[in-house]
């Protein structure tokens, strides 16, 4: 087939959380010299491996706290990885929390730049591509308004024509087909089927297991930080909806046996 | 090597927007804009000179000058090195987002102080004519204390910047630090009677000290004091090297603590 776009390699990522939260000099140095500077380790992915092909679409299943965010986050470059490698080949465009990180003094139009920018791109080429951004966002009225006056729904419709004005090679998507109002949502659906048409990859999070079905030809099963099962999704989401119907309990007898198997 | 400075044309836009950022949004709500970072300068020299003119002064007619001098450099060195300490917890929502090589934020922080100083330069250069101080050969020492300082400013930020990330209160702690370094910088009095006794190594050991009076005698048209001015040099490099490996050692770790 086609050649392969994204690998991920044996990741691990293992977050110290300490029962209080230890932030100030003052707090480190009282608890250092009692004794008492303890973490606890808790391992949010743990031994992921896939990999996938150019114009793969994976849906990203589990419970909440199964670590999919943190996948998305540590394939988007956002986290580095405790252990393993994410070998990237190409343009990843990550749609995650639309319209956080924008600047709250900075109008509209400094934002598109400002946001740019950070996204990677050049000057010449948002010069280019801000009348389109503009009008997909439809807040040309708004543009000169700082946007601490935006409503939430204003700044992911912006956040959105933002990060989508590129043809990205691997996107990224976090629950975000519902952006803004019932018209944009249907601008922005039309948006991303668009982008999946020209063979764009795409790793999709979702609760929503007929959604999935519907838009990706592949599917992950994140358990406890494991994946529980990667493949075809006419074959995922059968073990999926088996999971749903039985217990917890025998998600983690197919973990153990998981990692007998990778050991 | 090559693989950062490739890094770095790559995000220059990015810098330059940041840079930009930062200026426009100290001005941005005020009436006067940047005439506020000349303004400002200018009036506290008129407020130091009137209270400590006669006292410290000793009437020279140039004190006015020799506080300006002080005064704006100190200035950059507190307001560099506050914004890298802001820089990464201020800046959390987008690198929680996406992936941008983290030190351009305090970097960012600390050049854009840096073109606000040389810009507030304007009013020293204003009041030196006025007070008929004239350029001499020596003015052109001026450049070593000018970057000297900014690679001072621009260490202590990125080891305020790592430390910034992990200790909250750092930031109070920097605030008491940081005036205790304006009292030892001299900067509204002369030091040659402390320099004499015993207490004089409080001013010796601080490397703004030998940075502000290298720059006031290439003003005044006096020779360099190259002991202090390679004091000052040594300890800026060695504190940029700790920042930027402490930073670099450290960078994969902030995003747990943001």
């Amino acid at each position: 087939m086609s050649k392969e776009i994204l690998k991920v390699n044996h990741v691990g990522m293992k977050f110290n959380l300490s029962k209080e939260r230890v932030d100030t000099l003052k707090d480190y140095i009282l608890k250092l010299i009692k004794g008492q500077l303890k973490y606890d380790e808790f391992w949010a992915l743990k031994d992921v491996t896939f990999s996938l092909n150019k114009g793969d679409r994976v849906g990203i299943l589990g419970m909440n706290g199964a670590g999919k965010s943190t996948l998305l986050k540590v394939i988007a470059g956002v986290f580095k990885p405790t252990e393993g490698t994410v070998t990237r080949g190409g343009k990843i465009v990550p749609l995650l929390e639309l319209g956080a990180g924008f600047e709250r003094q900075y109008t509209g139009a400094e934002n598109i730049y400002l946001y740019g920018a950070m996204l990677g791109y050049s000057k010449e080429f948002i010069d280019s591509k801000y009348e389109e951004i503009v009008e997909f966002s439809g807040l040309r009225k708004f543009i000169d308004v700082p946007i601490q006056n935006y409503s939430s729904g204003m700044k992911s419709r912006l956040g959105f024509a933002i990060a989508t004005v590129v043809d990205p090679e691997i996107l990224i998507l976090d629950e975000v087909l519902s952006v803004g109002d019932g018209r944009f949502r249907k601008k922005s659906e039309e948006k991303i089927m668009s982008m999946f048409e020209k063979k764009v990859t795409v790793l999709f999070v979702s609760h929503n297991l007929e959604q999935v079905r519907r838009l990706c030809n592949k599917a992950l099963i994140l358990s406890e930080g494991r994946v529980i099962s990667f493949g075809d999704i006419d074959e995922v989401s059968a073990v999926y909806e088996k999971m749903m119907e039985e217990d917890p309990d025998l998600m983690s007898g197919k973990k153990k046996k998981r990692k007998v198997m990778n050991r | 090597m090559k693989k950062y400075l490739h890094g770095f044309f790559r995000y220059r836009f990015l810098l330059n927007e940041l840079v930009k950022k930062g200026i426009k949004l100290k001005y941005r709500r005020s009436y006067l804009g940047i005439v506020w970072s000349l303004l400002e300068p200018l009036m506290t020299m008129i407020v130091l000179t009137l209270i400590f003119g006669e006292l410290l002064g000793k009437g020279d007619k140039t004190f006015p000058v020799y506080v300006l001098s002080g005064r704006l450099m100190y200035s950059f060195f507190n307001l560099g090195t506050g914004a890298a300490l802001r820089a990464i917890r201020g800046n959390a929502a987008m690198i929680k987002k996406v992936y941008i090589p983290k030190y351009l934020y305090p970097l960012a922080g600390v050049i854009f102080n840096y073109i606000i100083f040389l810009l507030s330069l304007v009013v020293l250069i204003l009041v030196a004519g006025v007070l008929g101080i004239r350029p001499t050969w020596y003015l052109l020492q001026a450049i070593i204390p000018l970057i000297v300082l900014f690679l001072l400013t621009l260490g202590v930020g990125m080891i305020l910047a790592t430390v910034g990330v992990f200790f909250r209160d750092m930031e109070y702690l920097w605030g008491v630090m940081s005036m205790m370094i304006m009292y030892a910088s001299a900067i509204f009095y002369f030091p040659e009677k402390i320099l004499k006794g015993s207490n004089g190594i409080i001013l010796k050991v601080n490397p703004l000290f030998g940075i502000i009076r290298n720059f006031r005698a290439a003003i005044m048209g006096e020779p360099m004091n190259v002991k202090y001015m390679v004091y000052a040099a040594v300890f800026s490099v060695i504190s940029l090297i700790i920042g930027v490996v402490l930073f670099y050692r450290k960078q994969d770790e902030f995003i747990l603590n943001i």
